[in-house]
């Protein structure tokens, strides 16, 4: 295995008295695309929080490439190389898919640069453009877009922001079956060359394009493995299918 | 590209009728008028910045519209005063020339302060603010706090500013009568010719990839955080850029209307000023400057026929703009445009017509 | 030392108007996103009716026009709220513009109405005196105001925690989707939020003619204030508003004595600055998970 990317020990978030995660530990080695599931209120989104400095964290830390990443703010996380998704796709309705991902690409860029107008689009925008298939509407105001259209708008402002790891949250959620397919290729392709982590309900998503799976529950890691292991444990088939004494998880 | 030749044409246009129609047309107090509602214009662009193209609804441009006021009213007195006193220090008893007047005798550092206080202010109150994430609602109470105090605190040290009656009666300007026409037009074209220029270049910092930034700040402050960029900087340096418009408005207002005092810059003025701009419409700079000169132009021409009618008006007004058109005059115009374009078919609509000129931003709860 | 201690019972009692108007404004910005500019007006419509009343109660105006003002100002907000305001939920900013729009007409009418000049309402001869408590001065008039607000207080507090229309409003306020989904019909709750906030302001407005003389401005004198007092205490929040309201007053009477009247304003504008640097949302926090 290579060397990790991101390392996080002993993590535990609190919530006025609840705790949402209980001491998580997760390895994730550079290179690799890595599934984060569970039910409702294992502490996923929680955990994607943390690393994106959306929430600070009780105790424990978080490691990226050899910096610690609790207490940094958002901004400063994103320029060490770490770029996430939402659940509900946020993209900027009155700019262009062009801007959008202009935008994205641009936050390396020296402040007093920006007071330059954008003059034709750069490599790294035009690759993302082209990775998402977007090329059609790049000229068009991001508000005009389906919700398919948003959720790969957020993957392409992602990838043109060229961030070491990727943290995608529900990718596919309320997607119809064609835009889950081009998703997951879209997925698969983008993991050739990066780190990748994404936070999935879907189970028949899962077992076509996941390998390595991190199960959690009630903010613990329960289960970790290949997707094959994972669906055969008994403690997920409990998680997942004898809810009626876990009513609550 | 018609779009832009259709640009370069309207302002073109009225720049001609600015500069060349309106001095020939006008006789030369009307001149003088409107260049008060010039010095106003300079302002709402400001604002036309800062909260429709950045969402930060300031409620406090009086405020630094008063500093850069101040700032010019201070030279002009300690000028007229030819190193005496000046006539309201020795109505009110002071004696000594305040430590805070003294430098404010040489032009350069006077004309310098117009930009650098109201630009420091607002950089100072942004950094703290925006920082700390206050925003949106909470930002326009702070803002509209501020400009309470400031006019309470303009009142109260009446040595030091002259109380109610601000800083008035300027016998010369810059070598220059301020009474006489030569002056008055002389000062309506520095005036035009200064918001013609900030008009020009708040359109570039709009189109430039910080202009698209700020855009996407007003519309997802917490989202362009996870794209690498700090809103907070963004903001303030925004304000800061509206801050020291306002001031220059009000160093410009000094020697055009020949009074800086708290009555023009407490919570009414600086609201007067939103107005305007929410009038003209918010999304458009030109929509800004449209509402501050219109806007002006019939408080004057109300106020002269019945004085309470202006405050119904104006009242009346703006619930009707607030409620049926959003977007100001400007809006309606463009949507007008679109309209009859689309009748007319000359222009095939595309499918879902985007028309961003007719969706409203979403607002973001505080 | 002894007016000192007079600043007490003045902070004490302009905390108390404070707080009595920014209750109506703190819940109505917290259930409903609205910013209400047009409740400083509802304050002077409060100090109108006692001065009204006059003619009729003589003497008692200021006790009789208590109930009078609750159920006029709140009649006028509860109008406002139908007309316009509820076309405008969750905008904040707009509202704050539009309502400005009817501040202005509604001081204008009282213009035309009652005179431009200030105008005096008597009070009550039994509020006139004053006792003396370890060498402060106590007014009566002073006292009042202050029941007057712990009064208030309370019965808040009983109906928003006690009765099930108040359990409607503070689950409305909290998560106004779920709170519909779950059968509460959120448009009669928020008018009845609005008609009580507003009626509050009314009851302010007949507290202050205890302390100063009326007019058609006397809304914009309070405001702004009113408003900090939601900034520092927190949306929607009852205990963060009575602090912030009893700090704000304090704060205020004892800058004016130290310094000079002035300089009070802009050194509490620095102190709530200062303030937001430790606690940016105020003094409490409705939690929430989603982005805005």
């Amino acid at each position: 295995m290579s060397e990790a990317l991101l390392e996080i020990r002993g993590l535990e978030v609190v919530f006025d008295g609840f705790r949402a995660l209980g001491g998580v530990d997760l390895t994730v080695g550079a290179g690799e695309l890595r599934f984060l599931i569970g039910p409702n209120g294992a502490g996923k989104t929680t955990l994607i929080d943390v690393i994106t400095g959306l929430t600070r964290p009780a105790s424990g830390t978080v490691r990226f490439a050899g910096t610690e990443l609790s207490g940094q703010k958002e901004h400063k996380i994103v320029r060490l190389g770490i770029g996430r998704t939402f659940q509900t796709s946020v993209v900027f309705e009155e700019l262009t898919v062009v801007e959008n991902l202009d935008l994205a690409a641009g936050f390396r860029r020296p402040l007093p640069t920006l007071l330059r107008q954008r003059r034709g689009v750069s490599d790294t925008v035009a690759t993302a453009l082209d990775t998402i298939g977007l090329g059609h509407l790049a000229d068009r105001p991001a508000g005009v877009l389906s919700h398919g259209q948003r959720q790969w708008l957020e993957i392409g402002m992602l990838i043109a922001q060229q961030p070491r790891l990727l943290l995608l949250d529900e990718p596919v959620a309320g997607m119809s079956r064609d835009e889950r397919d081009r998703t997951g290729e879209l997925l698969t392709s983008i993991a050739k060359d990066h780190t990748v982590i994404v936070v999935e309900h879907d189970m028949e998503f899962l077992r076509r394009y996941a390998s390595q799976v991190t199960v959690l529950h009630e903010g613990k890691v329960l289960v970790e493995g290949d997707v094959a292991a994972v669906q055969a444990d008994p403690r997920v088939q409990e998680v997942y299918l004898g809810r009626t004494r876990e009513e609550a998880a | 590209m018609s779009d832009r030749l259709r640009g370069y044409t309207l302002f073109a246009s009225i720049s001609l009728l600015i500069l060349v129609v309106a001095p020939l047309a006008l006789p030369a107090f009307r001149l003088d008028e409107l260049a008060k509602y010039l010095c106003f214009a300079i302002a709402a662009l400001g604002i036309g910045l800062a909260w429709g193209q950045g969402g930060m609804l300031t409620l406090g441009q009086g405020v630094f519209f008063g500093l850069g006021g101040y700032a010019m009213g201070m030279y002009l007195k300690l000028h007229d005063a030819g190193g005496d006193l000046p006539d309201f220090m020795v109505w009110s008893g002071v004696e000594k020339l305040p430590a805070l007047w003294g430098p404010f005798g040489n032009p350069v550092v006077a004309i310098g302060a117009v930009i650098v206080v109201p630009v420091a202010i607002a950089t100072l109150l942004g950094v703290l603010v925006f920082r700390q994430r206050v925003r949106g609602a909470y930002f326009a109470i702070l803002t509209q706090a501020l400009a309470a105090a400031f006019v309470i605190l303009l009142v109260g040290q009446q040595g030091l500013t002259g109380g109610t009656n601000g800083l008035t009666n300027f016998y010369d300007v810059f070598g220059r009568d301020p009474e006489a026409e030569s002056t008055q037009r002389g000062l309506y074209f520095v005036t035009a010719i200064v918001l013609g220029v900030l008009y020009l270049g708040a359109r570039q910092l709009v189109k430039s990839r910080f202009g698209r930034l700020l855009v996407a700040v007003r519309d997802g402050e917490d989202r362009v955080r996870f794209l690498g960029y700090n809103p907070a900087t963004v903001k303030t340096i925004t304000f800061a850029v509206s801050a020291g418009m306002a001031g220059i408005a009000g160093a410009l207002f000094v020697p055009v209307v020949g009074i800086i005092s708290p009555s023009l810059l407490g919570v009414v003025p600086s609201l007067e000023l939103v107005v305007a701009v929410a009038v003209g419409g918010r999304y458009a700079l030109a929509g800004a400057i449209l509402g501050a000169v219109a806007m002006n132009y019939a408080k004057t021409a109300f106020s002269e026929e019945w004085a309470g009618g202006w405050l119904y008006l104006q009242g009346a007004l703006f619930i009707l703009v607030m409620t049926l058109a959003p977007r100001g005059a400007v809006g309606v115009y463009q949507q007008a445009r679109d309209a009859l374009a689309r009748r007319r078919g000359d222009r095939p609509p595309p499918e879902p017509e985007p028309a961003p000129a007719v969706k409203t931003p979403k607002e973001v709860p505080a | 030392m002894e007016s000192l201690l007079n600043q007490v019972p003045i902070g004490l009692s302009i905390g108390a108007v404070l707080l009595l108007i920014a209750l109506g404004l703190t819940f109505t910005f917290g259930q409903m996103g609205v910013i209400n500019m047009a409740h400083g007006e509802f304050i002077m419509a409060g100090a109108y009716t006692a001065y009204m009343l006059q003619g009729w109660a003589g003497g008692q105006a200021v006790l009789v026009a208590l109930p009078v003002a609750f159920l006029i100002a709140g009649a006028l907000g509860w109008i406002l709220e139908r007309t316009a305001i509820r076309h405008f939920y969750g905008r904040p900013l707009d509202t704050l513009l539009l309502t400005w729009g009817v501040s202005l007409v509604l001081q204008q009418a009282a213009r035309d109405l009652f005179g431009a000049p200030n105008v005096q309402v008597d009070a009550p001869s039994w509020l006139t005196g004053r006792i003396e408590v370890a060498g402060a001065n106590l007014p009566y008039s002073r006292l009042f105001i202050l029941g007057l607000a712990i009064a208030c207080v309370v019965g808040i507090s009983v109906y928003m925690n006690r009765s099930r229309q108040g359990r409607r409003m503070r689950a409305v306020m909290q998560n106004r989707e779920l709170a519909a989904v779950s059968g509460v019909a959120t448009g009669r709750v928020d008018q009845f939020t609005f008609f009580l906030g507003s009626g509050l302001a009314g009851v302010a407005g007949v507290a202050l003619t205890l302390i100063g003389p009326v007019g058609p401005s006397l809304g914009t004198y309070y405001i702004v204030d009113a408003f900090l007092v939601v900034v520092a205490g927190g949306l929607g929040q009852l205990k963060g508003a009575v602090i912030a309201a009893l700090a704000l007053g304090m704060l205020n009477s004892f800058t004016e004595f130290w310094t000079d009247a002035s300089l009070a304003k802009v050194i509490v504008f620095a102190a709530i600055i200062a303030f937001l640097q430790f606690r940016p949302q105020g003094m409490f926090v409705l939690r929430s998970r989603a982005l805005t």
